[in-house]
């Protein structure tokens, strides 16, 4: 049974029931699930987590939905990977990577659908729908499938076809949009309204946000039961970032783990980094911006939950970064060449991110940090494809391929 | 009859134009502001909007037309 009590406003704390609601309909201020806290209080322990599966549904007691209903493609469990290298390239002393290439659909995102189609099943929607570009997508029509579910994806019509790929395979209806992203945006959330289908990030968004706790907590006892001093994680809605931070001040008020202050630091591309410019210029007011990254999962100009990553920031004495699209080729490759980590666009930001804060003194370099990797390199090929190492051509004798290695200087073993 | 729920974004010479009063007296439609926050060159209205769909629709497109932004209030829902 879960614990989940009501949906609550974060602005005037009013309740609602826990149905397909995002928006309070008082203030309109964005809805969040409440939980019985003394109810968490008096089941969990880390005895009962370690117990369970390895996967995000350890975590049950703490997500929004019944064991009865759970649509299950084993997310979550990711490998945390103490990255030396990285933090010898870095300077750092102490840093880790949580790797959520891991994923089914290889991104983060399946821990928030995981969480939305379960939610939905419950309340006994049959369609799961999106808005998305790619790992969202990829993620619902991956889980509406697992589920039984029908999954309808809306794209914009000048969407790259390998993006669609992704989704297509697990066979959803695809509607591709001939309009601007600003119009993709207004027809879902008035589909939203008009259709029972469950929007994962619209009308089902906050048991969707949910899921993104799972990270912190995860981290948490991969560190050893307990939090890093620093976090840098990808910012592009907020609600990622938000929810990090979320989920270690839950273990710390389950005495999960012992009271850390754990400061939070986002990363944005510069091309879109409308909540690191308001951090910049000491202002919550976010002025949306028209995306132009190639950090294309991070590209939301207008982001939803860019406020509460501002409050996160400050109560955390945290800060933000934003980064030059070569910067966040030369993040990717650090990550890979440093640690055997692929990461798309997101986590080159993530990383480049990391190496500014250093720079700029927004991370200590001496405290336990970690950074968040959160999707798949392959997804995004084509942002590196031109940077990377490229092959030594010869012919099929030992001569060519000694002349040919001899000219390499960069080759292994050249020389010895 | 329809119902709309918006934001508006207001930036520079827009902030100082009494847009939203324009609306309810251009239109056919109803204004009720929800929650607000406004600078000397910047600002945000969430509002809703009541009136017949295709009313509706034509005073959005002159808000638009006045260098007013017009977004869902859930924000960019488009994700990748």
């Amino acid at each position: 049974m879960t614990y989940a009590t009501c949906l609550g406003c974060r602005e005037c704390a009013r309740e609602f029931p826990l149905e397909a609601l995002h928006v309070c309909d008082f203030c309109f201020g964005p809805l969040e699930v409440n939980y019985d806290h003394d109810g968490i209080q008096s089941k969990i322990s880390r005895e009962r987590i370690e117990s369970g599966p390895r996967s995000i549904w350890r975590y049950i007691d703490l997500l929004p939905v019944d064991e009865d209903f759970i649509v299950d493609l084993n997310v979550g469990w990711t490998p945390l990977l103490k990255a030396d290298r990285l933090a010898d390239r870095l300077g750092m002393r102490e840093l880790w990577i949580k790797n959520d290439t891991c994923n089914p659909s290889w991104s983060f995102k399946d821990r928030v659908v995981a969480v939305a189609a379960s939610r939905a099943k419950q309340m006994g929607f049959k369609t799961l729908a999106c808005a998305s570009t790619g790992n969202l997508a990829n993620s619902v029509s991956a889980h509406a499938a697992r589920a039984g579910m029908e999954a309808i994806v809306f794209i914009p019509h000048d969407l790259e076809a390998g993006k669609v790929l992704g989704s297509a395979v697990y066979n959803p209806t695809i509607v591709s949009v001939n309009g601007s992203y600003d119009d993709v945006n207004r027809l879902c959330s008035e589909l939203a309204d008009n259709r029972h289908w469950a929007f994962v990030n619209i009308n089902v968004r906050p048991y969707y946000a949910e899921g993104s706790r799972t990270l912190a907590y995860e981290v948490a006892e991969q560190l050893g039961w307990r939090a890093p001093r620093q976090v840098v994680a990808p910012m592009a809605s907020g609600s990622l970032f938000t929810k990090i931070h979320k989920g270690f001040q839950e273990f710390q008020q389950y005495g999960l783990i012992e009271e850390t202050p754990v400061r939070m630091i986002g990363a944005q591309a510069e091309g879109c980094s409308p909540i690191t410019t308001a951090w910049r210029n000491e202002t919550t007011n976010i002025r949306p911006v028209k995306p132009n990254t190639i950090a294309k999962s991070l590209a939301i100009g207008n982001p939803a939950d860019g406020y509460y990553a501002l409050k996160t920031m400050k109560r955390t004495d945290g800060g933000s970064t934003a980064v030059t699209d070569p910067e966040v080729v030369e993040g990717i490759r650090m990550l890979a060449e440093c640690e055997g980590v692929f990461a798309e666009t997101a986590g080159g930001v993530t990383i480049a991110g990391l190496r500014q804060a250093i720079e700029t003194g927004q991370v200590d370099p001496d405290e336990t940090t970690v950074a968040f990797i959160t999707g798949g390199g392959l997804k995004t090929a084509d942002a590196v494809v031109e940077h990377v190492t490229q092959p030594i051509p010869v012919e099929g004798t030992l001569q060519s391929f000694e002349d040919a290695f001899a000219e390499a200087p960069e080759a292994v073993g050249v020389g010895g | 009859m329809a119902t709309r729920r918006v934001r508006f974004t207001f930036e520079g010479d827009a902030v100082k134009e009494p847009v939203i009063y324009l609306v309810g007296h251009e239109f056919d439609v109803v204004t009720n502001i929800r929650m607000a926050d406004v600078e000397h060159d910047f600002g945000w209205v969430v509002l809703e909007l009541d009136g017949d769909h295709d009313e509706i629709d034509r005073a959005l497109a002159w808000v638009a037309d006045k260098g007013v932004r017009i977004d869902p209030v859930a924000g960019d829902v488009v994700e990748s």
